[in-house]
Formats: structure tokens, C-alpha cells, sequence
């Protein structure tokens, strides 16, 4: 039997610790506290705690049923996000066990001339594509939202990057007849509701952003077979995508002549129209209010210091990640005044324009307080906002860091 | 009905790649045994602390109106006021 409470055990958190003058006394919840993101509801204090699922290192357990398990903030300091260490997300507790050899998709719908069963050796056989991109859950970091507002209350984690290898969703739906009447694709994953009125969690992209060379049915997460958690034995990836629509567990996909309807297509899952930029929309479940949340805002997150660390005077390398829909990062602009002047932060490695997007900053730290503000700007020239644009469900809160980096 | 939920969950607990749950203790008060007998069928308890102190009694109510109507939660009537009575005392604002 796996150990699954620990105490927190990293550097990072153990810095945290001594920071905020905890006593050795403390108590698990107050370990797991001590790695929480600063502006979470008081509450998840009371019941997050380090535990980790079969087959997972240890993560912030924000539920138990459905699983909700968001990252620390170590876990970002590289740019792919190990298996063990990715964020776990359900909405439904009824998650069976998967088994490859008897796994098939069933491809079909209305807007399908040759519904066909898909194996997991099928998938294997077709053409394989690979890659890198961020995994986000659209409500990460909901439980900074000011005010705050009901749902998994997730800190900065509830994301992570790797790299997916499989097989284009668009050379599964060739093979099954895709009509040209088709305007959405439909997913399903194995997991259910464990009451039957619950309505079973089914998502839909448009077709053009389905048939995207980037759009894959993914077997493979960094070399290795998908942790369970993560959706063995295949899943959707929608690179640029929030993960709403990266199906786990994926047993059901239809092309569709019509919307897609049901509960977590609408009313779950909406912006409010014209709040935030949207290059392509997805204009066949838009409403005159509300439209999906689709493609991820521009972020970032520095990743070296937690806010209030203590650092040397003298040189401090800031560093940490930057993201976006799938346009690719142009800058990251770091400012030690709150805001008034700016300079560029050094780019590290490339991934891909879906990929987390290292950056790195030299900050001259002087005696006593120190702040770091970042802002990532992406191609297409979208920046970071300086204020929370509100909306009832704590999405798309791309708000700059201002840390306090105390020498 | 709630018993065979009852079951259900025991059943999914039992699974080898389910997570280990632990009991989540909430705040003893009137009203925990509804709580405990409904909201538990679908999912752990941990929901309620994690969602406060913030809503007010109008939130909470919007909540267990959204897991009867929206999710299909089978709570009657007597035990959907004593669950909202008790999660306005004890985690409310």
C-alpha cells in the first residue's frame, strides 16, 4: 500500500515554512496551507492537503470525489511537467479502470457517412504526431477571484505542460466519413456521474478546430503511457485550448450537424461575450450573452521565488513560464517598480508555440524590500492585465504577478 | 435509493486505482447529519470548506437549487432546508 498523506518534503516548501515562521508543530493541513497559492478562500486551508493518488507524487488534494489535485509551484520550474507531478481534474466520480486491450472509441454521429471502432492498437498504427503543449484547467487560479466565486478553488496549478504523442483527430474522422454538413465534434469520456441525473460530462469543439494537425487523440504523455489520472489509455489534446475539451478516458466521439447540447456545454463553460480577445471563435455555441471558453489568455507565472521569499542582496535570477492560446510568447517585460518601467526578460528554450515558454530575469536586489512584476506578451501583441476582468465562473485570470522578494 | 448511493460510494472507494479518501470532518452542528447523508452520494465533503466562508445565504441557497436542478441530486425538500440552514451557520458569511 502506497503511503498517499506525507508531510511536504520540498526545499521550496520547507523556504515557505520559514518565511511564515511556522512552528515545527504544524499541523498536514497546515503543511499542504503552507503551499497553497496566497488568495484562495480561507476554507481550503481547513481541508487541502499533500496526498498522492496511486501512481502520483504527492499534490495539493483540494477534493477527494471527484478527484481535484492542483500542482505546487516547484512543479513549474521546468518547462514539461513530470507525469507524476500533473494536476489531476474530474467532474464525476464514477472513474472506472482502464484496460488498453479491450479499450475501442466508438466514431460515428450524425455528420459520419462509416461509423467505425477505433482500437487503442488502431490508434497506434495511424501516423503519429507529437506535440508540446499546455494542459490548463479553465479555472485555474479561480480561487484568487475577487470576489470569490463558487467551484474547485484552485491556486496557480491546475495546469501543466508535456509533451503528447498520437494520432490526429482528423485522420480518425476521415476514416469514419466526416460529412461536409458536420459543424462540431463531440467527446465522451469513461468516467461518469455515480447518480444517473447527473448529466454525463460530453464537450464539443467546431470542426476546423478539430481537424488541426495539432489536434490529436494522445496515448503517450512525455514517452510513457498516460498516468490513469491523466486519462489512460488516450485522450483529446486541443492544443491552445483550455482543458475542458481535452477528454480524458475518450470512448465516444461524433460528428455533429448540429450543436452540441447539455449541461457543460451551456450554461458550464461561458465567458461573457466581449470581455476577453478571441481570434477564432466558436461561433455555433455562442449565444447573445455567452460564448465557450475556448483559447487560453497570455500568462505567466514566476516559479523560482514564492511571494514574500527571502533572497540575498546582490544578484537574484527571477525566473519562470510563460503561455498562450497557441500564438507563441513575444516577450515577457519584468518591472521592479510596479509598473512604470519595464525591461526584457531573457526567452529560454523554444518548445513550440503551445509550450510553456521559459523566462529569466536578473533582479539587483537591494537591502529590504523588493518587488518583481511580470507581464507576458504574445505575436498576436496580447498582453497580461493589470486588473481581474471579473466573470462568475473565476476563468481566464491572467492578472500580473507583483511579488515581494524581501533581502 | 440513498442507501444503494451509499453502496455506490463504498464501491468506488473499494476500486485499486481509486484515491484513498479520508473522512473530512466538518463543523458539528444541526443539520450535519443531512449534509452527510446527501451530499456525500456524489461527492466529498472537502466541496464545503473549500467554498468559504465567502458565500452568503443566497449563494449557498443558488448552490443546492444548482445540485438538485443542474446535477440531479435526489435531496427532498425538509432535508434541502436543513442542509441550507447548516451551511449558512457554519460556512457561510
Amino acid at each position: 500500500m502506497l503511503t498517499r498523506r506525507h508531510l511536504l518534503g520540498t526545499a521550496g516548501a520547507g523556504a515557505a515554512l520559514a518565511v511564515s515562521g511556522l512552528s515545527p508543530k504544524f499541523s498536514e493541513a497546515e503543511a499542504a496551507g503552507a503551499s497553497l497559492t496566497p488568495g484562495v478562500p480561507e476554507g481550503v486551508r481547513t481541508v487541502a492537503t499533500m496526498e498522492a493518488l496511486p501512481g502520483k507524487k504527492p499534490l495539493i488534494k483540494l477534493s477527494y470525489r471527484p478527484p481535484n489535485y492542483e500542482s505546487p509551484l516547484e512543479t513549474f520550474r521546468t518547462a514539461i511537467t513530470p507525469n507524476d507531478e500533473f494536476f489531476v481534474r474530474y467532474h464525476l466520480a464514477d472513474i472506472p479502470t482502464m484496460d488498453a486491450k479491450t479499450y475501442k472509441i466508438a466514431v460515428g454521429g450524425d455528420g459520419s457517412d462509416n461509423p467505425v471502432e477505433i482500437s487503442f492498437e488502431d490508434l497506434k498504427k495511424m501516423p503519429a504526431i507529437e506535440v508540446i503543449a499546455v494542459n490548463q484547467c479553465s479555472g485555474n487560479r479561480r480561487g484568487l477571484s475577487k470576489p470569490h466565486v463558487v467551484g474547485v478553488e484552485w491556486g496557480y496549478g491546475a495546469m501543466g505542460c508535456a509533451r503528447w504523442k498520437g494520432a490526429r483527430l482528423k485522420d480518425v474522422l476521415d476514416k469514419a466519413g466526416l460529412k461536409k454538413e458536420a459543424i462540431e465534434i463531440s467527446f465522451n469520456g469513461a468516467d461518469g456521474p455515480t447518480v444517473d441525473k447527473t448529466p454525463d460530462f460530453i464537450k464539443s469543439i467546431p470542426v476546423w478546430k478539430a481537424i488541426e494537425d495539432s489536434t490529436i487523440i494522445a496515448y503517450e504523455m512525455n514517452g510513457q503511457p498516460l498516468p490513469h489520472w491523466n486519462g489512460f489509455p488516450a485522450r483529446i489534446v486541443v492544443p491552445g485550448w483550455t482543458g475542458t475539451y481535452w477528454m480524458k478516458h475518450v470512448i465516444a466521439i461524433n460528428a455533429l450537424t448540429k450543436p452540441q447540447g447539455g449541461f457543460w456545454m451551456t450554461p458550464a463553460y461561458r465567458i461573457p461575450l466581449g470581455k476577453f480577445p478571441l481570434r477564432d471563435r466558436f461561433i455555433t455555441q455562442e449565444n447573445a450573452t455567452t460564448t465557450p471558453i475556448t483559447e487560453m489568455v497570455v500568462n505567466s507565472l514566476i516559479t523560482s521565488h514564492r511571494d514574500g521569499a527571502k533572497v540575498n542582496a546582490g544578484k537574484v535570477v527571477v525566473s519562470g513560464m510563460a503561455w498562450d492560446g497557441g500564438y507563441g510568447i513575444s516577450s515577457v517585460q519584468v518591472s521592479t517598480d510596479g509598473g512604470k518601467i519595464w525591461s526584457t526578460a531573457t526567452l529560454g528554450q523554444d518548445l513550440g508555440r503551445f509550450a510553456f515558454r521559459p523566462w529569466s530575469f536578473d533582479l539587483a536586489a537591494k537591502k529590504g524590500k523588493n518587488t518583481v512584476m511580470v507581464n507576458a506578451i504574445n505575436k498576436l501583441g496580447q498582453s497580461q492585465t493589470s486588473e481581474l476582468i471579473f466573470n462568475p465562473a473565476g476563468y481566464h485570470n491572467n492578472v500580473m504577478q507583483n511579488i515581494t522578494l524581501n533581502a | 435509493m440513498r442507501a444503494f448511493l451509499i453502496a455506490t460510494v463504498a464501491a468506488l472507494i473499494a476500486l485499486p486505482a481509486a484515491a484513498d479518501e479520508m473522512p473530512v470532518q466538518l463543523k458539528k452542528a444541526t443539520g450535519l447529519d443531512k449534509v452527510e447523508a446527501n451530499c456525500q452520494a456524489c461527492h466529498s465533503l472537502d466541496y464545503i470548506p473549500m467554498n468559504s466562508p465567502f458565500p452568503n445565504a443566497a449563494l449557498w441557497d443558488a448552490e443546492i437549487t444548482k445540485m438538485i436542478k443542474a446535477y440531479g441530486a435526489p435531496i427532498d425538500d425538509a432535508d434541502a432546508k436543513a442542509i441550507a440552514d447548516y451551511l449558512k451557520s457554519n460556512y457561510g458569511s
